[in-house]
């Protein structure tokens, strides 16, 4: 059935040949934190700092009555007391979202979700905030919550956002794409139509630190200093200049180390505003920093798509068409960030890895009483949602046509000279070749050997699954022309500066939340212009001294700012090829560049190093007609188009008959990311995201009860895996460059997220076919499980 | 109230409420910003610290509880200059992304090779299975631990990949 | 991270300290040990003290196994840790290695105690169960003096035990028989997570028949149950797979469990069935591994 392939060369062999660049390489920020010196916004600390503590509603839907904060200001610690009324007063109440809609900062006339925002204080410390609290009175009229967001456009139920004119019910937005007659057409003359009720639960990217902010306002000079988790301080800045009518260029935003992003850190938060503020009336610095169940239960959760999915193939496995509809949960506020024109992010490659004739998805966006958001947690603009749903019902197709999954994805996958690929939904992939990818997942897995194994168990009554799912994602926004963030192009900036002595400053607009840039970069500058890792500064996170750009969500690092490190590291090359030819009196057309030189072809003897030309650019004497002192260059990097990297994953559960709980045995992932930057740091990526998986696939989720409390709102209610969930991962890779990307990168940092739910879920649902299962909703927890094996599995929203 | 205890081999005394928690009273008073905090349960661990000699939840434990008791936290594992096995190994194998869980896997990690100096995969996971870390899947902190393991048993092979770094 | 409400410290520095204080302070006094119930719940301020008396200084004093013929004798400050690695306790009562593994995480293991546990008394607590299974009694100290209760007087429902306002408990005797053995079976969602249902079994044997059985199950109900008709429908009976689907039938039918995010009432009651079957099992088969 399949054929074995060799293994490749391994890169240490490969990095061999390599200049400095690309390679395993430890890491540069790793000697501060491994002695407890990484620097957080919690560790901030300014003189006369005070600290803020939010009120938060108890209840999902209610009109505010009054609030008494007497009792608050008369509490001889507490320095300030805010509430909504006082914040609309200077119309501050309100502030718009990433999506266009606005979102309460203090809640005026109603509470819209539980734990919004109702009011704040300030006091000398965090002790006395939190104490302050519970001397503010709040009277509540409840309103009928919200909760089932299936039920959310019924004419009975209350409307949520009476803020905005004229609205009438709680529909937020409707979308499609594809195209549904063709699809439809399609459908009808299939012979095999397979459709499924699959729930991506509302789940929470939960970083170990929370978010928050210290702000400081300087009265006398008008400049507001923010430090605070923002995995984008640039667009941050420019939000706050809008909303809060301080100038621009008296804002600095200072993204320092942040305990994890994972999306979560990409919104602006009503306690970033209240702080600012907090430090305008005060005077003094103000620092917030939320609980972990304010993290849980208000900031941007992810996912909440409840997908009907359809599938259309011929009865010898071809796949057709696949047909979609999704009930989307975006809570009480539109929060999500996506691209103005893509409300339901890039949703639209639920098409998959697969030559389709048609596709066509309707979607319809409600809100609820539940916390805002809706796009984190290395969703890629929800493709994990897309990816889940293809890999899930393709799943279901090759569960009806009693087909080997891996077999009817090998006849169904993208053939390489098929790209660059537009698919049916009008998304180009810039470049794939998958079937090997798929084969070398096999391969380590050691695939059919576990079919006979599996086999052999079925026969003795063990449970034992092997799940597949192949990827396709779209990673690195985005092309100015289409995609903008609130009117912000999606573009990235990047300057490099070599100094007189041959060290060098690259600074860079996105924000690294632990994925390496102090390190990748440094390697990607190193790659071009042969100066050590070690002798490149990597400069981040300061609105003041780096260039503009709309930050990292997940993946966007390497495909966009990584192109415009290695583009500005190659002008940088070029300016000094220029003065190396006056140096070595040569035209430039004679000069060859290799390992750190530029010597005349065929002599190279006569040579200088990238340092010699570096302290000539500062030094005395002419320099070639044309050309400036010193050796800098600066771009602004507009991505031609998304980069598509893809993988093949494999995953070996093992379930207990009598008590239904889930091992994963084994889980293998081959990733093609394109250009390997560094392989160490890729493999911690995948690691980590692999890791999200499990957790996604088998305990995460925020759930509600009909009152609309959350049921997530702490860590031991909202499970995350730990080292005894999760195996030894087993990774492999393959690579097909980006043909537009300067070096051929493609990104890694969302593809694990992306890929292992399925996989997980369908080794689950392959153990259970004993049972007759063909779908089973993540969480599987071991109830939902037993509740398969039973007969009666149920949607998990 | 006032409370003394020895931290990082330094007696302090400090006035303090009754009810401060004592990763508080380390990253406030003492500014030892090591040690973090990440939620309200006791669950994730960030706050793993040292009291007499023993890995504890910082978050969990009063200041005042800790009077007249050793602390030691991560900015005490460097001794005289020179990194500790479990810090060296973390980079080495890159047990760290985002660095927030790290001192108190750290902390974890040197409790346990004090008691027990090989561990097996499964006695590490399990020693770490209190703290979350969301970057790094465990499998890199593991070999880090091994790592800091064969390290200091003088059994560490270097391998030829370890010529490869810049 | 929440944080208390404000309280006076104290510190005791003898067990009659320590229920002196409670009775000058009442009851709005607390003691603490490991603290890894109460500070959570003080952090959420759901539990609100205005004095907490810390007892971790009597630790030496009130942490030991002391193994005598007819019983053991588990100090109340004994912590999670200690019970773990005690090999006394490990060859006498395997159930408790057995629980410790999974309760919590090992870093909390080194705080919590044993007399925490129980004086929490969560429905869901394992040491309950453990305890109730094994048939052991508590000694409480109060003004007047000691006195001994058993597990079932000790444990009177959620949150709520038999130590009053001004005592302490002090140790818990766990009596010893020849020939028997004891496990316990958890499932829980997650490492450290509470159980979604737990359940400890003790068996003694004599001549290949069951002299003595019993079963205590955790997270099933508001109380921690002792299943006493389990115990008469297994002694004097052989060992048997039948006979364990029988006690497993009566422990699913005897507990109370609510559906909630850990699980249906009806996966636990069948988890009730299904552990208490695994746990008589065992405890059988180490008897049977020691012979």
């Amino acid at each position: 059935m399949t054929t074995v392939t060799e293994p490749p060369v391994t890169e240490f062999e490969e990095n061999d040949q390599k200049p400095v660049g690309h390679g395993r390489m430890l890491r540069k920020e790793d000697p501060r934190f491994i002695r407890g010196k990484g620097h957080y916004v919690d560790d901030v600390q300014l003189v006369g700092m005070l600290h803020l503590a939010i009120l938060r509603s108890p209840v999902a839907h209610a009109r505010i009555v009054s609030v008494d904060t007497s009792a608050a200001e008369a509490h001889p610690k507490v320095k300030l007391v805010v509430t909504g009324a006082m914040l609309a007063e200077k119309g501050l109440a309100w502030m718009p979202t990433l999506s266009n809609d606005v979102q309460a900062v203090l809640a005026t006339d109603k509470v819209r979700f539980q734990g919004q925002e109702v009011a704040f204080v300030v006091a000398e410390d965090r002790y006395f905030a939190r104490d302050a609290l519970e001397l503010i009175d709040v009277e509540y009229d409840t309103l009928v919550p919200v909760v089932d967001v299936r039920k959310a456009l019924d004419p009975s139920m209350p409307i949520i956002r009476d803020d905005l004119d004229g609205k009438t019910d709680n529909h937020c937005f409707d979308w499609e794409t594809g195209d549904k007659a063709a699809t439809d057409a399609v459908f009808a003359g299939a012979d095999v139509v397979v459709s499924e009720d699959i729930v991506y639960p509302r789940v929470h990217p939960a970083p170990m630190e929370t978010c928050g902010a210290v702000a400081d306002y300087d009265s006398i000079d008008g400049k507001l200093t923010l430090w605070s988790t923002t995995q984008a301080p640039h667009a941050h800045r420019t939000l706050y200049a809008i909303v809060a009518g301080i100038p621009e260029h008296k804002i600095r935003v200072i993204a320092p180390d942040l305990g994890g992003g994972f999306g979560n850190k990409v919104p602006i938060y009503p306690g970033y505003v209240c702080a600012v503020v907090g430090s305008l009336i005060t005077g003094k610095p103000v620092k917030w920093m939320e609980d972990r169940s304010e993290n849980l239960i208000s900031t941007g959760f992810a996912r909440d798509y409840i997908m009907r999915g359809e599938i259309a193939a011929t009865k010898d496995g071809k796949i057709l068409a696949i047909r979609t509809h999704v009930l989307a949960d975006h809570g009480a506020f539109n929060g999500v960030a996506a691209p103005v024109k893509y409300p339901a992010g890039f949703f639209g490659v639920f098409t998959g890895s697969y030559d389709l004739q048609a596709a066509y998805c309707s979607m319809t966006a409600v809100y609820t009483n539940k916390a805002p958001g809706g796009v984190a947690y290395a969703c890629s603009f929800r493709i994990t949602e897309a990816v889940y749903l293809v890999e899930r019902i393709v799943e279901c197709l090759a569960y009806e046509l009693e087909m080997d999954p891996v077999e009817l994805r090998i006849k169904n996958l993208l053939k390489p000279e098929q790209f660059p690929y537009t698919s049916k939904t009008g998304w180009v992939y810039d470049s794939g070749n998958y079937e090997p990818t798929m084969r070398e997942a096999m391969r380590i897995a050691g695939y059919e050997e576990l079919r006979r194994e599996q086999a052999e168990k079925r026969k003795r009554g063990e449970l034992m699954g092997i799940g597949v799912a192949f990827f396709t994602e779209a990673v690195g926004a985005g092309p100015r022309k289409d995609m903008d963030i609130l009117g912000l192009g999606m573009a990235d900036g990047c300057e490099l500066r070599i100094h007189p002595t041959g060290k060098a400053v690259v600074r860079l607009s996105v924000q690294t939340q632990g994925q390496g840039h102090e390190t990748t970069f440094a390697q990607i500058v190193a790659e071009e212009i042969d100066i050590s890792p070690a002798d490149i500064d990597v400069v981040h996170g300061d609105t003041d001294n780096t260039p503009f750009g709309l930050g990292t969500y997940g993946s966007r690092s390497t495909p966009v700012s990584g192109a415009a490190a290695a583009l500005v590291a190659r002008k940088v090359r070029d300016k000094a090829r220029i003065i190396a030819s006056g140096m070595l009196e040569v035209s430039v057309a004679d000069l060859e560049w290799d390992k750190g030189s530029f010597h005349v072809k065929g002599d190279p003897s006569k040579s200088v190093t990238i340092q010699d030309i570096a302290m000539k650019a500062h030094g005395a004497g002419d320099l070639p007609e044309g050309v400036e002192g010193g050796l800098e260059a600066q771009i602004c990097y507009n991505p031609e188009n998304l980069t598509y990297p893809h993988g093949a994953y494999i995953c070996v559960v093992d379930i207990d008959p009598g008590t239904a709980q889930v091992k994963v045995r084994r889980f293998i992932a081959v990733d093609d990311c394109g250009t390997r930057i560094n392989p160490m740091i890729i493999e911690g990526q995948v690691h980590g995201g692999l890791t999200d998986g499990v957790g996604m696939a088998l305990m995460e989720m925020i759930a509600f009860d009909e009152d609309g409390n959350c049921l997530g709102g702490s860590l031991m209610d909202y499970l995350i895996p730990t080292s005894l969930e999760v195996p030894d991962w087993e990774t492999g890779f393959t690579v097909t460059p980006s043909p537009h990307h300067p070096i051929g990168a493609k990104g890694v940092g969302e593809s694990a997220t992306v890929g292992s739910p399925p996989a997980i879920v369908n080794a689950v649902v392959d153990a259970l076919k004993p049972f007759g299962v063909r779908h089973a909703d993540m969480p599987l927890t071991p109830s939902r499980v037993w509740d398969a094996m039973q007969g009666h599995p149920s949607p998990s929203v | 109230m006032q409370v003394t205890m020895t931290v990082n081999d330094e007696v302090v005394t400090k006035e303090i409420e009754g009810r401060e928690l004592l990763v508080h009273f380390l990253r406030d008073d003492l500014a030892l910003t090591g040690t973090h905090w990440g939620c309200d349960t006791s669950n994730c661990g960030t706050c793993v610290v040292w009291l007499d000699g023993e890995p504890v939840k910082s978050c969990t434990v009063l200041a005042a509880m800790a009077g007249g008791h050793e602390v030691r936290t991560v900015e005490g594992l460097e001794q005289g200059g020179q990194l500790d096995p479990v810090q060296q190994g973390f980079m080495e194998c890159h047990g760290l992304q985002c660095g927030f869980c790290t001192p108190g896997m750290l902390m974890t990690a040197r409790a346990l090779l004090d008691r027990n100096p090989n561990p097996s995969e499964g006695e590490i996971r399990e020693a770490i299975s209190g703290q979350i870390c969301r970057c790094t899947g465990y499998a890199s902190i593991v070999r880090s631990v091994q790592w800091a393991a064969a390290e200091q048993a003088g059994t560490r092979v270097v391998t030829p990949k370890e010529e490869l770094r810049a | 991270m929440q944080v208390p409400a404000p309280f006076e410290y104290e510190r005791a520095t003898s067990v009659d300290h320590a229920v002196g204080l409670l009775e000058r302070l009442g009851d709005t006094a607390r003691l603490v040990a490991g603290g890894h119930s109460l500070l959570p719940m003080m952090k959420l301020r759901l539990a609100n003290l205005e004095y907490l008396i810390d007892i971790n200084d009597l630790h030496g004093e009130l942490s030991y196994i002391t193994v005598e013929p007819a019983q053991i004798r588990v100090g109340a400050m004994t912590r999670h840790r200690e019970l773990l690695e005690s090999e006394a306790l490990a060859a006498a009562f395997p159930i408790f290695g057995d629980a410790e593994k999974v309760i919590a995480d090992p870093v909390v293991r080194n705080r919590g105690t044993l007399g925490g546990s129980l004086c929490q008394a969560d429905p869901s607590e394992d040491l309950s169960a453990v305890c109730t299974t094994l048939n052991a009694s508590c000694v409480i100290r109060g003004r007047d003096g000691e006195r001994v209760v058993t597990m079932e007087e000790f444990h009177r429902g959620p949150y709520e035990t038999a130590v009053g306002d001004a005592e302490m408990l002090l140790e818990v005797r766990i009596p010893v028989r020849a020939n028997g053995s004891s496990a316990y079976e958890k499932v829980e969602r997650r490492a450290g997570d509470w159980a979604v249902v737990s359940a400890g079994a003790a068996v003694w044997l004599e001549g290949g028949t069951i002299v003595d059985a019993r079963v205590g199950l955790a997270a099933v109900g508001p109380n921690t149950a002792g299943l006493p008709e389990i115990s008469e429908a297994l002694r004097g009976q052989t060992p048997s797979d039948e006979l364990y689907a029988r006690a497993g039938e009566i422990a699913a039918r005897s507990c109370n469990p609510a559906t909630d995010m850990r699980g249906s009432e009806e996966y636990k009651r069948h988890l009730a069935n299904e552990l208490t079957q695994r746990a008589l099992r065992r405890s059988v088969a180490r008897i049977n591994e020691r012979v």
